[in-house]
């Protein structure tokens, strides 16, 4: 017996559009959690012999007239103090009068100017949609142009998701947010042409079966191939989220939400939308 | 080519490419440059800025880079990088140093030295400088520079004194009185700075003054600065995941595709040693984001293995032999990884084209990664199994985790 997925479309794009929705009602009106790279801004993390609390910072802070309040995080032998983007001569004289007073050490300071992040967020955008474009051309040589119009949507579908996901938790989103986006772009591109190669491949030698049931076929013949590729991919994601240290949590978040979005959506975004399309002509 | 010297080119090309990966690697740990957020050190991005008097051109920019290099090579650190980027920016890369702070200041400084008439106007500049050495002197025995002046300095420098004797001529650094000192008699070729805080303070503008003044002023736009014990850190977290990550994935694969699997493993293994190489071979600058995109890479690069093992049970299935099961499917396989890591792969180059620093890096780890994981899984996986099937285990399909149902 064969498990019939698309004849369910309409409930999977169903999910994905609450998801997809609860999203984007977040990004409309608590938006995205802008890290320095994107908002510009200075972070200095501090590693101290005894524990120093948020107040004491506070208050050595206070000093050196900072027009925003700084965010003060514990972690775990130190601070990270998250402030507004200060010229080099002042964090210099808070990191020298903070290692003083408390008997720390510095071990990270990120200064980015708000230049910068504007620059960056015309490069994400620009690079996301060149990206997009090289694929619907490339798709389109090698299948056919619905094809690349369907591998696109599901894109789009996985972009969605994990932008709206980050912004329902808050999540900080910095540089590598950007990398992380583009992989899925890969990743999910990559799954989706996996099922279109069989869908090609049926089509070719079909016989009398419509072009659902040959979507349905090849959807459920590679569902082995995508399940245990989106494990292995997984597998070596979740390792570096649990183990490989604060810096790159966010980016190995992202790479998370992504494969997993990314596997859904070649499986009950793409062909979906291919035979709706099909359906509608 | 017969499909006999085929086997044998391909065995030759695999042996060939591992020996060249392991001479990149030895010995491994002087082979693998390490990023900044990894070794520590500071990363920072000036940008000129224009002035009344000085617009930024090509022109001021070489200037800039050439007295900035000068700066940074004062500070005697291993391998320091000044580079250009766009019109008016310069990355700066200090790896290990000890007061970034202290040496973002110094780079920073304009170091604009003038001498100025009682009229307050300029009469010489820091330009006419030879050399500049700090010291104790003067007439209480106080920090100074002693400063010695070009041919035509001295020349201009004898003038310019003579016509103010009796008269005071005030020394300015980036428009900073320093000290204004009676002139006594004609100076030639050499003379002293007294105004300084104390010796160090006399011994930066020294080091200042000999690298020279910046001709534009620049201000930090972007600086990062990662202290030595955190990049040990990353490195020992990072090292440690991907070893569990692998571990876990050569588990899942044996579990999942029995002996198959374990081919999948040792090719995995000869992809791990052949990107490594790649890597070492380009000295690419190992970062955090890099190693993540190495891991990343493992992950997909069994993919094309579970691409060919699926599709190897799906044409045994159908009633093939094993052999030819075997064969048609990895020539199936061949056009979906082939397709399917294009797309893949322009994406990788989008980001290596557009991004900078560490997004660059993970681009570029990633796509050397997906090329080799093509080629060890077409061409080293194959390789592998064909080799078992022509042991005795061709009869025992079940070793490979196929059945007919």
């Amino acid at each position: 017996m064969i498990v019939d997925i698309i004849g369910k479309r309409r409930l999977w794009m169903s999910i994905s559009a609450i998801v997809i929705l609860a999203g984007l009602i977040s990004i409309l009106f608590q938006g995205m959690n802008l890290g320095i790279d994107f908002a510009g801004g200075t972070i200095i993390e501090f590693t101290f012999d005894k524990a120093v609390t948020n107040d004491q910072i506070r208050g050595t802070l206070d000093e050196f007239g900072l027009t925003k309040a700084p965010k003060i995080q514990q972690t775990e032998n130190g601070v990270l103090i998250r402030m507004e983007e200060l010229p080099a001569s002042k964090i210099t004289a808070i990191e020298d009068k903070i290692e003083a007073k408390f008997s720390g050490k510095m071990q990270r300071t990120e200064k980015v100017g708000g230049t910068i992040g504007k620059e960056l967020r015309n490069k994400a955008f620009w690079a996301l949609l060149l990206a997009a474009l090289a694929i619907v051309a490339y798709i389109s040589m090698r299948f056919e142009f619905r094809f690349a119009i369907a591998a696109i949507l599901a894109l789009l579908h996985d972009v969605l998701i994990v932008l709206g996901i980050f912004s329902l938790l808050q999540v900080e989103i910095n540089s590598p947010f950007v990398a992380a986006l583009l992989t899925i772009v890969g990743y999910s591109i990559n799954d989706t042409i996996v099922i279109f190669d069989r869908i090609r491949e049926k089509m070719r030698l079909a016989k009398k079966e419509t072009f659902a049931q040959l979507n349905n076929e090849a959807i459920v013949e590679t569902l082995p191939r995508s399940i245990n590729t989106s494990l292995t991919t997984l597998l070596p994601v979740l390792a570096i989220l649990f183990l490989g240290g604060t810096t790159i949590q966010n980016f190995m978040l992202a790479l998370l939400i992504g494969v997993l979005s990314g596997t859904y959506s070649s499986i009950f975004v793409a062909s979906p939308i291919l035979v709706e399309w099909d359906e509608r002509r | 080519m017969n499909w006999k010297q085929k086997r044998m080119f391909n065995f030759i090309l695999i042996v060939a490419l591992l020996g060249l990966a392991v001479y990149f690697l030895y010995p491994l740990n002087e082979s693998m440059e390490l990023g900044l957020d990894l070794q520590g050190g500071t990363h920072v991005l000036l940008e000129a800025q224009d002035t009344q008097t000085a617009k930024v051109d090509s022109d001021a920019m070489n200037r800039l880079v050439n007295v900035i290099n000068r700066r940074v090579d004062e500070l005697g650190l291993t391998e320091p990088l000044v580079q250009r980027q766009g019109d008016r920016r310069i990355i700066v890369e200090l790896p290990g140093i000890e007061d970034p702070n202290q040496a973002i200041e110094t780079i920073g400084k304009t170091a604009q030295l003038q001498f100025k008439n009682e009229a307050g106007e300029v009469v010489m500049t820091g330009e006419a400088l030879k050399d500049a050495k700090a010291a104790y002197g003067g007439e209480f025995n106080q920090p100074v520079v002693s400063f010695e002046l070009t041919k035509g300095g001295s020349k201009e420098f004898a003038e310019i004194t003579r016509k103010n004797i009796g008269k005071v001529i005030a020394i300015y650094l980036d428009n900073k009185l320093l000290t204004a000192p009676t002139v006594q008699s004609v100076i030639r070729e050499k003379g002293q700075i007294t105004g300084f805080k104390d010796l160090e303070d006399a011994q930066q503008t020294a080091l200042l003054l000999r690298a020279g003044a910046l001709p534009v002023p620049v201000e930090v736009v972007e600086n990062r600065t990662v202290g030595p014990t955190l990049g040990k850190i990353s490195i020992d977290k990072s090292i440690q995941a991907a070893i569990i990550g692998l571990i876990l994935i050569v588990i899942f694969m044996a579990i999942t595709y029995w002996l198959s699997g374990v081919v999948a493993a040792v090719a995995l293994a000869f992809y791990s040693i052949i990107v490594l190489g790649i890597l070492a071979g380009l000295n690419a600058t190992l970062t955090l984001p890099g190693i993540a995109g190495l891991i990343l890479s493992i992950g997909m690069a069994v993919d094309a293995n579970v691409i060919i093992f699926e599709r190897i049970k799906y044409e045994y299935r159908q009633g093939k032999t094993v052999k030819a099961a075997v064969k048609s499917g990895f020539d199936r396989a061949f056009t979906t990884i082939l397709d399917s890591n294009i797309t893949t792969l322009i994406t990788a180059a989008i980001l290596g084209y557009l991004g900078t620093g560490t997004v660059r890096g993970f681009a570029i780890t990633l796509s050397i990664g997906i090329l080799v994981s093509m080629f060890t899984a077409i061409v080293v996986t194959r390789m592998l199994l064909n080799l078992l099937l022509s042991t005795d285990l061709v009869n025992k399909p079940k070793a490979f985790g196929w059945a007919r149902r």
